[in-house]
């Protein structure tokens, strides 16, 4: 049984981890981040199995690829909070000489990120070859992925969409950020995607929906179901209904935060709504 | 004057999918990745002998590049497959990303590449490849120029960690070096001795170059003719020592002269040892259909347009 409420505590602080290092550097993208905290939280201490010391190529444990690599702060935060690198690196976010770049990259030898990405839609491929190769290795551990609703617009997701069904790559649990936001505004009027359940289908997935995504208890036990569906020959996607910007009122439900950083006095704002329970870095 | 014999002529992707079937046997971490053109790429040994390393992806080339990074991670060394158009203009943003950036292990071989794939025209033939690939940082950009040295560098770039792109051709070519050459990445090779001019050629116009190096031995003139397998890393070393004993340099390649590897020279010479420099190249073209030797002719590509930039280049000095 999971112990929510210390979930809950670091959920809390990964919120205000995201917000002052976005605010610090006036740059980033505070809205998805806080959109699929609840989500990392629950995928770094709850569900996935991992390894205590990082290793690129990840034998004998899950794996997980971020696709919208522009949630990085909630990925470094979550990152850093499971013990990968010190939490006080995460003042370092977007400076210069940093491994935190803007976008999450290998580049700088940051442990826990196995590739770059940044540049959507390149995700999914990216998972299926990490999930061949654990097949060819023997090894039946998972990957997981997430990558957002608008991301989907790209059209490479849909050439590994029809991969992953037709080669029954069953190890691969991909998770869409389905908040219905993209920069422009929401995906209905920026390009709408019609039924995104009955398109992973319809290519042969085993589809389920976490229909309150930014609570940890569905996600936990959303995921555990996801788990189950594995090793059955199709590939599963969890379409997972967040709300972006969730946890700071002002930021909910708005594609406004998508890429912007609080002022000083909005800063303090979201930090009133999230008082510390961990410590800042 | 070293005397080269053609031993019949075979496709330097041949060459690719024999050293592939070698490499399956000896080493168990290479797995191949295709876009629906195994035959075309001599992958189908491979496909035979190995079923379980063998990836058809279909006609999805982007998700083919971002599933090869993908397998690294788990300590695979994939090669994939396709035409060079497809390998690299096509897929360049997921190259970079997935592959560049992220230091993947991937070696993107890529046949039917430039204009002598013929008679398909210009969709599918590539004269701006060799660009799109140096520009990338840390990638290893290779162009063989027969069956034997492409065999040769596929089985030793398994054993180079990091990203290459590795370039061949369709038509068959003259075959003329040695069948158990070892192949050195960024090691330029001497085919002959000269003191008039350098020629440094890649792929299929090392060939031409040494029938080049034989009209002009007739006519009294010694050519240094230079095989540069590797683009990046060039081998700067090699090409220096020759121009300071010749004077002057042509470059040959199926390329565009913009952002192949005579551009790379000039960049070589211009900082350390300016000299004449002609460029025997695509002039900022398009290709178009026609047989290979048609469009060799038409394009400038070959032995006779090699000679006249000699005598262009000697003349500068």
């Amino acid at each position: 049984m999971a112990d929510y409420k210390a979930l809950e505590d670091l959920v809390t602080q990964v919120r205000r981890d995201i917000l002052r290092q976005v605010h610090k550097v006036n740059s980033g993208h505070p809205g998805g981040s806080l959109g699929c905290t609840e989500f990392f939280v629950a995928l770094y201490n709850e569900i996935m199995e991992r390894n205590e010391k990082f290793t690129m190529d990840g034998k004998g444990e899950d794996i997980f690829f971020l696709s919208n690599g522009h949630i990085s702060p909630l990925f470094y935060s979550v990152l850093a909070r499971a013990g990968y690198f010190p939490i006080e690196e995460l003042n370092t976010f977007r400076l210069l000489n940093s491994r935190l770049q803007g976008h999450p990259t290998t580049h700088e030898g940051l442990p826990g990120i196995r590739i770059a990405s940044g540049s959507l839609g390149q995700g999914i491929s990216v998972s299926i070859g990490a999930a061949q190769a654990k097949k060819l290795n023997k090894d039946n551990h998972l990957i997981y992925t997430l990558c957002g609703d608008g991301e989907l617009q790209e059209g490479q997701n849909w050439e590994a969409i029809m991969y992953a069904a037709g080669n029954n790559i069953d190890n691969l649990i991909v998770t869409v950020d389905l908040n219905g936001q993209q920069i422009d505004g929401s995906t209905e009027n920026v390009l709408p995607m019609g039924n995104v359940k009955a398109k992973f289908e319809a290519f042969g997935w085993d589809v389920m929906d976490i229909e309150k995504g930014n609570d940890l208890k569905a996600i936990i036990s959303g995921m555990a179901k996801a788990k189950e569906k594995t090793g059955k020959g199709k590939p599963v996607c969890v379409l997972l209904h967040t709300i972006m910007g969730n946890g700071v009122d002002f930021m909910m439900h708005t594609h406004d935060w998508h890429g912007k950083a609080p002022n000083d006095e909005q800063l303090e704002n979201a930090l009133s709504q999230n008082l510390v329970t961990l410590g800042d870095y | 004057m070293k005397k080269y014999t053609d031993k019949g002529k075979k496709d330097t992707r041949s060459g690719f999918g024999d050293g592939l079937t070698e490499l399956g046997k000896k080493n168990k971490n290479v797995v191949a990745l295709c876009a629906d053109l195994t035959g075309s790429l001599k992958m189908d040994d491979f496909k035979k002998n190995h079923p379980e390393r063998f990836f058809q992806v279909g006609i999805a080339e982007a998700n083919m590049i971002g599933m090869a990074a993908g397998m690294t991670i788990g300590g695979k060394i994939p090669f994939t497959g396709t035409f060079a158009n497809f390998s690299t203009g096509r897929v360049y943003d997921q190259i970079r990303q997935s592959i560049a950036y992220s230091g993947k292990n991937v070696k993107i071989c890529a046949s039917h590449a430039g204009i002598t794939l013929g008679e398909d025209g210009a969709t599918h033939q590539i004269l701006e490849d060799i660009g799109l690939m140096k520009m990338l940082p840390g990638m290893t950009v290779i162009n063989t120029c027969d069956y034997s040295q492409t065999k040769a560098a596929t089985i030793a770039i398994a054993d180079y960690e990091g990203p290459v792109y590795l370039r061949f051709g369709r038509p068959k070519v003259a075959n003329f070096t040695s069948e158990d050459q070892k192949f050195q990445i960024g090691k330029a090779v001497h085919l002959q001795e000269g003191t008039d001019v350098t020629i440094v050629a890649t792929g299929h116009l090392v060939w031409e170059a040494l029938q080049a190096a034989e009209t002009l031995n007739e006519k009294g003139i010694t050519a240094e003719v230079i095989n540069i397998h590797t683009i990046k890393p060039l081998d700067d070393e090699a090409i220096l020592n020759s121009v300071k004993k010749t004077g002057c340099i042509v470059t040959a390649e199926e390329h565009n002269f913009l952002g192949g590897l005579g551009e790379s020279v000039a960049r070589v010479l211009s900082t350390q040892h300016p000299a004449p420099q002609e460029f025997v190249a695509t002039q900022d073209t398009f290709g178009e259909s026609g047989t290979p030797e048609q469009l060799m002719d038409k394009y400038g590509l070959n032995a006779a347009a090699i000679v006249n930039a000699v005598h262009k280049v000697i003349a500068r000095k």
